[in-house]
């Protein structure tokens, strides 16, 4: 098991952002993290990424715990937070070797063009991050979250405001990094999980109220398409 | 550490922030010391660099909460402190890398401004008689006074996601721990124990170490002083209720 969360809660003041969720992933299994907007996605991202502590329950990357071993978290996983937060003053080359150095990686000059070359930044690598457009920020933030070759892949919407070509792109490339790694994205967009995940989990309200591989869905709720399943599912609260 | 020491080290000389620093830094050190008459080395006719000294720290009290404020508080309003956190880093590791960071910058403009010591120096009569001893340890006093300032800046730029309160906040802090305690210990009420009381403020101590003896004391003053604030700063950021 490369991911597994169990009784995860997050308390923000009064309000309970995540509630008692559990789930897991597998070792090479892209899974989708759904929900509308405020559903407690990102809280449960950020705590997986060592971010912020949670309230109670137990979170796993790879094997090593959020809460006592976040360093070894770090050092096996990617993130990409949501918004994708990138220093906009640096080249694009530099922010990669930036965190590169962070991460102690190896003939770190030969890493960062091969990742380059990876996420399709080529044309674009000797820019300042500043004037890259919104496509080639976000396949920035991924080549950052790639570039020590982590295990574990936890992209929050990494495809909210990207144009048709793009998303077809990033999408690509999201299904070839799954086979070698396990993947975990966050979005709000049913079509997106049905192209890129083998299985789902929507949570809504801090609760998870499904998890099931896709095509059980649409056999569970048999003349629905995948969207009306979904609306469905949060509507009726479970 | 290395890698944000770099980082934060390249971005003050990639922007304007350094050079608009380190050039106010010196034009104001040039104007006090060789141009307005009231602190001019000229006027004054004795081979002193004490008009410098007296000068420096007051203009740190403006200048390093400038070179500071954005360190923590960029950080968080843009969430690039988000990916600094979920990397294999401590939060200790990105506070000292950010001080050691501004702290070079500060050594780097002290550094620049041995050229009075060498133009006071060259200008003394009979040339080459100047209390060297007295310089050195007044420079260490800037340095350490420096760090002092630094980690208040860099405590008032964890606090707030807004740099101008970040600002304030630093100049007040710098300004009160530098001459407040002296001030409060002139206090009627505070006669008995005005001497302790004036020992809390960095005045006394850098004014201890420009006499030229480095004691262990003062030493141990200032560096206690970076640590409290630092501390108080990863305090701050572990709570991340933001």
């Amino acid at each position: 098991m490369s991911i597994i969360v169990k009784d995860l809660t997050k308390v923000y003041g009064e309000q309970k952002a995540i509630d008692s969720i559990s789930f897991s992933a597998n070792k090479g299994e892209i899974l989708g993290f759904l929900g509308p907007n405020g559903a407690g996605k990102s809280t449960t991202m950020k705590i997986l990424s060592c971010f912020i502590p949670q309230t109670s329950g137990v979170a796993e990357v790879n094997g090593f715990n959020v809460a006592s071993q976040p360093m070894e978290v770090r050092r096996h996983l990617g993130y990409l937070p949501e918004h994708n937060p990138l220093y906009l003053d640096m080249y694009v080359k530099e922010s990669l070797g930036f965190i590169a150095d962070i991460h102690k990686v190896e003939r770190k000059q030969s890493r960062i063009a091969e990742i380059i070359e990876m996420v399709g930044l080529g044309r674009e690598q000797n820019k300042k991050v500043g004037q890259l457009s919104k496509g080639y920020r976000q396949r920035l933030g991924i080549a950052q979250a790639l570039i020590h070759d982590p295990a574990v892949l936890i992209l929050d919407e990494p495809t909210s405001g990207l144009d048709p070509a793009q998303l077809v792109g990033l999408r690509a490339l999201i299904r070839e990094l799954g086979k070698t790694k396990t993947i975990i994205f966050s979005t709000h967009i049913m079509q997106e999980a049905e192209v890129l995940c083998d299985r789902a989990v929507i949570i809504h309200e801090g609760k998870i109220v499904c998890d099931s591989v896709l095509s059980d869905l649409l056999t569970d709720h048999p003349g629905l398409r995948l969207e009306e399943v979904f609306l469905k599912l949060i509507s009726s609260g479970v | 550490m290395l890698a944000v020491f770099i980082k934060e080290f390249s971005s003050f000389f990639s922007s304007l922030v350094a050079y608009i620093a380190i050039g106010v830094f010196l034009v104001m050190t040039g104007l006090f010391l060789w141009v307005f008459p009231e602190s001019s080395i000229l006027d004054n006719g004795y081979a002193t660099l004490d008009s410098l000294f007296a000068v420096v720290p007051y203009l740190f009290m403006f200048l390093i909460p400038a070179i500071t404020m954005r360190s923590l508080a960029e950080e968080r309003k843009d969430g690039t402190f988000e990916l600094l956190a979920t990397r294999p880093l401590s939060d200790f590791q990105i506070i000292g890398g950010k001080f050691v960071a501004c702290l070079s910058v500060i050594v780097f403009t002290l550094m620049l401004t041995i050229i009075y010591y060498f133009t006071v120096r060259t200008l003394s009569v009979p040339s080459g008689e100047v209390d060297s001893g007295a310089i050195a340890g007044s420079y260490i006093g800037l340095v350490l006074l420096g760090a002092s300032f630094i980690s208040i800046g860099i405590f008032a730029s964890s606090v707030s996601k807004n740099q101008i309160v970040s600002f304030s906040l630093a100049v007040f802090l710098c300004f009160f721990s530098f001459s407040g305690f002296d001030s409060l210990s002139t206090l009627i009420s505070l006669q008995a124990v005005d001497a302790f009381v004036s020992s809390l403020g960095i005045s006394e101590h850098y004014q201890s170490l420009g006499r030229g003896v480095i004691d262990s004391r003062d030493v141990l003053y200032f560096l206690s002083f970076s640590a409290l604030f630092l501390t108080l700063t990863k305090t701050v950021l572990g709570g991340r209720k933001w």
